[in-house]
């Protein structure tokens, strides 16, 4: 009995595109046990029977190299059939993966995907004659366009473990998928297409640069404009017209009191939903109405260029840069998905390989990447005062990405390894897997980052009823003025900044303070601590200790910067 | 050893090789780290960086960037620090 289907087979074959032809709307994506290794993992009809399916994460060979690829290993100890997807326009090298499943005692069967493309460049495979070496069953598919899935799916009984073929050497295997190739596969003369042509422009620095630069400037605009059409014509209607009238009566229920206080709003009777701190207004229109439309619009081009296979090619061109700062090409993901919400950002920073890439990367992405909140403010609030002032925070935090991440490179034990990455030819990305796929991560996130974002507002509600707020910032008052010349109501808003910053923001700004005091205090509060729920999940990803010292060098750096900035701008 | 060969590095843009020899063999891989270099290594010859292999260079980031490197239908990147372990014979 067919019970469990794991799809296998090297990065970049199609391999999700064939999950989700063969899934239905019930997909889910979810962490390995053990691991910070995401799959996805959907269900089937078989014969009428509902079957699981398993995505797993992509291998070039079951001696893994990586997390993802033992976790890809280790999920073959309970599959009843594999679907070994191959690219058919690589069929050597995906033979490998082939033969070392088939050398198990698996049930296999074969998709040769990209299987038009194959025949496009003049790459014709025999896939009976394959079909009879290999003694599985081998079925050419399209899956961008669904063409050969139907008979895949009919032939997922037919899968077996053939006995022929036996464990062996690597060189053994190598001279085996020689001899396999040159039976099963004819190429004809290939002629330079226009896809080649805009590889080598994207990929050469003199055009690649200017061309990348084009591409991020222009999914910037196009997240804007999903994020705020999201926002004012879906989730501001939804607030102000359905859920505040509620609220208010929920108040009017419940009466002035320190209940009201926490639940709904600071002033009785008024709800303002960006700054009322009730966790049943503030809490919940944060993250589901100013933060979730621009995650769906990052996830979503984020999802277009990986399927579209851009992002290698970018990573190629950034790799010189972030390899300086301890990381290597992909730490341009984090940083692109933190200029939407930290979150996002640091949670995507497990696509570095190692302990101390990741550290960087995380420590970096809150230091110095506002968020799209954040940068809004930022926007109204400096950006009224002249360009100028704005190019002094921006331009700063440009620089401390650059500095901090050179010294912790120079610093840090652990490796950080170059890069080493396959660029897939540019593939038209389906409609469908890459909706599918940004479904899957807008899950992921809301649930694993909504609750903790609600969690922080609930904290900050209830210090702040309790007076541990004020006494903080007594606290630290004295300070802000002695170190970087800010009036010491400031401090009120420094430690409101745990919670949300773009609220802090904006309290600065009502403090009447000239520019270069503003310009101070917005850096600083940028750069010395994570918003609770960026908190959260750097303790997740990094664990308490380093986490503790990401924190110490946010507040140093913050510090440091601060008297800098105060002596440059202000003077003594 | 091999009087013809030079590293990777040193072929131009546009430029193809033969593969003659990688350093680093089959033990501690182009840099032997936590995950099995074995496996690393085998990332390596599956992608087609194998002794006998013909090898072309696409282009080369400046500053010490990495190696983009065509071998058979497949493109990838490399750093420079790998690239400079694969020895070849210009062609």
């Amino acid at each position: 009995m067919i019970k469990k289907i794991v799809l296998m087979g090297n990065p970049n074959v199609g391999k999700s595109v064939v999950f989700s032809r063969l899934t239905g709307a019930k997909v889910i994506s979810s962490n390995y046990p053990g691991t910070t290794v995401d799959y996805s993992k959907g269900k089937m009809l078989l014969d009428g029977k509902q079957v699981e399916i398993i995505d797993a994460p992509g291998t070039y060979s079951l001696e893994p190299s990586n997390k993802a690829e033992e976790v890809a290993v280790d999920m073959l100890n309970d599959a009843d059939v594999v679907i070994d997807v191959v690219d058919a326009t690589n069929l050597e090298r995906n033979l490998y993966l082939a033969l070392e499943l088939l050398e198990r005692d698996l049930p296999v069967i074969i998709a040769l995907n990209i299987w038009d493309e194959a025949k496009h460049i003049g790459i014709n495979i025999d896939e009976k004659k394959l079909e009879k070496i290999l003694g599985v069953p081998v079925v050419p598919t399209v899956a961008l366009t669904g063409e050969g899935i139907k008979s895949l799916v009919s032939k997922i009984k037919e899968a077996k473990s053939p006995k022929k073929i036996k464990p062996t050497s690597e060189k053994r295997r190598w001279i085996e998928i020689g001899s396999i190739i040159k039976n099963v596969e004819t190429v004809e003369h290939r002629h330079h297409t226009i896809r080649d042509r805009i590889n080598d422009l994207t990929i050469r620095p003199l055009t690649g640069i200017p061309i990348a630069a084009g591409i991020i400037f222009i999914s910037f605009w196009i997240v804007r404009l999903i994020g705020e059409s999201i926002i004012s014509y879906i989730m501001n209607p939804i607030f102000e017209q359905g859920y505040k009238p509620l609220m208010l009566g929920f108040g009017e229920w419940l009466g002035d009191g320190a209940v009201y206080n926490i639940l709904i709003s600071d002033t009785y009777g008024v709800i303002e939903f960006t700054e009322s701190f009730g966790i049943l207004t503030t809490g919940v229109y944060v993250p589901l109405a100013m933060v979730l439309p621009y995650i769906i619009a990052f996830y979503f081009l984020l999802s277009l260029l990986e399927d579209s296979g851009y992002l290698p090619r970018l990573a190629t061109l950034v790799d010189n840069i972030f390899h300086r700062l301890g990381m290597h090409g992909f730490g341009i993901i984090p940083l692109f998905l933190g200029f939407g919400c930290n979150v996002p950002g640091l949670i995507a920073t497990r696509t570095l390989e190692t302990r101390k890439q990741r550290f960087i990367a995380a420590t970096l992405l809150s230091i110095a990447v506002p968020c799209m909140a954040q940068m809004a403010l930022i926007l109204a609030f400096i950006g009224s005062k002249g360009l100028y002032y704005l190019g002094i925070v921006f331009i700063t935090l440009l620089i401390l990405y650059i500095t901090i991440g050179i010294l912790l490179n120079k610093v840090l034990t652990g490796s950080s390894p170059e890069i080493f990455l396959e660029i897939p030819p540019y593939r038209r990305p389906s409609l469908r897997a890459t909706g599918k796929k940004t479904w899957m991560r807008i899950k992921w996130f809301l649930k694993e980052a909504i609750p903790f974002l609600f969690i922080g507002v609930a904290i900050i509600n209830i210090l702040h009823v309790l007076g541990v707020i004020q006494w903080i910032s007594n606290a630290v008052q004295p300070f802000m003025h002695g170190l970087f010349g800010l009036p010491g109501e400031s401090s009120v808003a420094l430690v409101t900044g745990f919670v949300r910053k773009d609220l802090a923001i904006g309290m600065l700004g009502s403090l009447n303070m000239s520019a270069e005091q503003l310009v101070v205090a917005v850096t600083m509060l940028t750069i010395y601590f994570p918003c609770v729920a960026s908190f959260v999940v750097l303790v997740k990803e990094l664990g308490v200790k380093d986490m503790i010292k990401a924190a110490s060098i946010m507040i140093c750096t913050a510090v440091i910067v601060g008297i800098i900035l105060r002596f440059i701008l202000i003077g003594v | 050893m091999h009087k013809r060969g030079i590293p990777l590095t040193h072929l131009k843009k546009g430029k193809t090789g033969r593969i003659i020899y990688i350093h680093g063999g089959h033990h501690g891989g182009p840099h032997g780290r936590h995950h099995g270099a074995h496996g690393f290594q085998r990332r390596f010859h599956v992608l087609g960086i194998r002794v006998g292999q013909i090898i072309r260079v696409d282009s080369k980031q400046p500053l010490m960037g990495p190696i983009t490197i065509s071998v058979g239908n497949s493109q990838m990147t490399i750093g420079r620090g790998i690239a400079h372990k694969i020895i070849v014979e210009e062609l």
